[in-house]
């Protein structure tokens, strides 16, 4: 099994490794980082843009080649290079990295598990009343994107705090300024992280779920017309151990290679989210880099959400492995 | 007359899965069934789900296209003396913060989001049926280097190409359209290609390859018809996700640019004011879900009433072993 997961890995990161260098090339060719020191005042003197451009490696004067050679050597000893402000991009990364995951982790994890069980539920009580009233929840819930969802919640948020009269929920930013000082102390401060944290989480969780419960729920009713099904049923079984023990371990199969698929969905959708939520995460600043043709940043962040692809492509194997005794018993 | 009834069903599962949806056998029946295809727009039309897409469907294109007709306003016309109004007889969908009427906006708007999704869903399904069916069929290296493509394609973020490219774009919106188609074939050609592959050993294939038949021509006349439905079914789902990118990328403003304007646009300038001036958020929005559940509607009953294998979606009642209560669909 470990040969097997050990080739598939190296599969893999061949593919991760053309995607970053694919995605550099891209942003380097079409962004323009040169505009920036257009709108400066007094304007600087074109070979003062230059000398700078070129130290940071974003010159467009200097041939694509060499520019994508320099960044690779970067990568390679672990440095994304520096920003068109010439900061380094590694320490913001890391930053960033760590608030996108704390949304990413949450939101995922909740709206996965959530979207598996009730798909599970759903499926075994087809047709009644609780179950249509589910699936017809996630149906609507499939046709509304993450930015209306997300404007949607803080309506509702803000109803339910003037209902209240207390402050339970909060959409800007991951906590308030001055947070954490109060009369409470630190406890107070987590209190108020917990309060940013709902609303971005039930966002990512909500899109997640509507996915992870259509899937599912098709999955487990096929499940429950296979015959082995029947003959769990047939020596004696309930029909919930037949459907716990036989059938779930079936239907869990197709959802391990469909999470691969759709982690880079979810990681857009994250990134989404935390721009509209005012957080500093990866996704604000992959936008706002976009917009300021900072190339070394935009391939940062690429080579995070590749790695991710990379990481999510990889727990489903293992969980491939793990479900289908098939995969571990192949001969490689 | 449920004799009938139960004969239909029988014939048009075959006939779907069977070898040439409808175009070759059956007028020779003595029997005079109907043709497979009749079969399926008689199951489209008994479909509930599938007919209240196609009339919710129908509708949101009438207001798209009809709406400009009757609107007093234009798109790019400016009240002077109505900023950011509520509805009321004279904008039907009150005005934006620059004197805009929203009805003609969001109608605009509408228009292109219909527009792109039809088709990108177009292009995209097309180009994964063939890349799927040249692969599967082909085999070898041909097989290896497209599935490798499609790898890499599923790796590289669709988002970050796109709105790295839009500055290349500017306002011409309609690149948008095979901007997006080309990260949105990647998984149905996976489909098709291992469909193909179980298609390309069926007798009929083989007669034709040995009668001296060329590749290309087998690929369109004996592999692609098979996998009607599946592309059909396809296409439709992915209009809705073509709608949700474009409008995804218009909200960031990388997609359709101002001063022309699309649903995403709409959705970005009214989302920061939707509490106090809901009428501009409100109305891109709601629209924008409609057209989406629609679409979704008219794809779930396409699937319900096409698939021939009923392994791939949930909504058909299937014998069970205890006996419910069952709703829907012909009993």
């Amino acid at each position: 099994m470990t040969t097997y997961l050990l080739r598939r890995l190296a599969g893999h990161a061949v593919l991760v490794v053309l995607a970053a260098s694919l995605a550099y090339l891209l942003a380097a060719a079409a962004l323009d980082p040169r505009s920036n020191y257009a709108d400066r005042n007094p304007r600087p003197p074109e070979a003062v843009v230059d000398a700078e451009l070129t130290r940071l490696n974003l010159n467009d004067e200097t041939p694509l080649p060499r520019r994508y050679a320099v960044w690779a050597q970067g990568v390679l000893r672990g440095d994304f290079g520096r920003t068109w402000q010439g900061e380094p991009v590694n320490d913001e990364l890391w930053r960033r990295l760590s608030v996108s995951l704390r949304l990413l982790a949450a939101g995922a994890v909740l709206g996965g598990v959530l979207g598996v069980l009730l798909g599970v539920y759903a499926a075994s009580r087809d047709g009644r009343v609780p179950e249509r009233i589910i699936t017809f929840g996630s149906f609507l819930l499939l046709a509304v994107p993450v930015f209306v969802l997300a404007v949607l919640l803080q309506l509702g948020a803000r109803e339910i705090n003037q209902l209240t009269g207390l402050r339970l929920f909060e959409w800007v930013g991951e906590a308030s300024p001055g947070a954490g000082e109060g009369t409470f102390g630190p406890l107070g401060g987590f209190g108020d992280r917990v309060r940013h944290l709902l609303l971005p989480t039930a966002t990512v969780a909500l899109a997640q779920f509507a996915l992870y419960f259509r899937y599912q729920r098709a999955m487990v009713l096929d499940v429950l017309d296979a015959d082995f099904v029947r003959t769990a049923r047939a020596k004696g079984l309930r029909h919930r151990d037949a459907l716990l023990r036989h059938g779930l371990r079936v239907a869990l199969i197709p959802m391990t290679t469909y999470f691969a698929y759709t982690f880079g969905l979810l990681l857009l959708g994250a990134m989404f989210t935390e721009k509209i939520f005012g957080w500093h995460g990866l996704g604000e600043w992959l936008v706002d880099s976009i917009t300021r043709g900072d190339v070394n940043v935009v391939a940062a962040v690429n080579c995070c959400a590749a790695a991710a692809v990379l990481l999510a492509g990889l727990l489903s194997e293992i969980a491939y492995a793990l479900l289908d005794p098939r995969v571990r018993r192949r001969p490689v | 007359m449920s004799g009938r009834h139960v004969s239909e069903h029988g014939v048009s599962e075959h006939g779907v899965t069977g070898h040439g949806v409808g175009d070759h056998g059956v007028s020779a029946d003595p029997l005079d069934l109907p043709s497979p295809r009749a079969l399926a727009v008689r199951r489209l039309l008994h479909n509930r789900k599938a007919m209240t897409g196609l009339v919710l469907l129908g509708l949101l294109f009438l207001f798209a296209f009809a709406g400009p007709l009757v609107s007093p306003w234009g798109h790019d016309e400016v009240d002077f003396t109505a900023f950011r109004e509520p509805p009321s007889a004279e904008h039907w969908f009150g005005t934006t913060g620059s004197g805009r009427d929203v009805f003609a906006l969001t109608v605009r708007g509408m228009q292109k989001s219909l527009f792109i999704g039809l088709c990108v869903a177009v292009l995209s399904t097309g180009l994964a049926a063939v890349v799927g069916a040249v692969a599967g069929y082909a085999g070898g290296w041909i097989d290896r280097a497209l599935m490798w493509g499609v790898d890499l394609l599923l790796v590289l973020p669709w988002f970050l190409v796109v709105a790295v490219l839009s500055p290349a774009v500017g306002g011409r919106w309609p690149l948008l359209i095979p901007l997006l188609a080309a990260f949105m074939w990647m998984v149905t050609a996976r489909m098709v290609r291992g469909m193909t592959l179980s298609l390309r050993h069926r007798e009929y294939v083989l007669a034709a390859r040995f009668l001296g038949v060329g590749a290309p021509r087998i690929i369109a006349r004996h592999i692609l018809p098979n996998l009607a439905s599946l592309l059909i079914v396809d296409a439709s789902l992915g209009v809705s996700v073509a709608i949700i990118a474009e409008s995804t990328l218009s909200y960031f403003g990388y997609g359709v640019r101002p001063p022309d304007t699309s649903l995403g646009t709409l959705i970005a300038d009214g989302s920061g004011t939707a509490l106090a001036y809901p009428w501009l958020f409100g109305s891109a929005a709601s629209l924008l879900v409609l057209i989406v559940v629609a679409v979704n509607l008219l794809g779930d009953g396409l699937r319900d009433v096409l698939d021939p294998t009923p392994s791939r979606h949930g909504s058909r009642p299937r014998p069970r072993l205890r006996v419910r209560r069952r709703y829907g669909g012909p009993a």
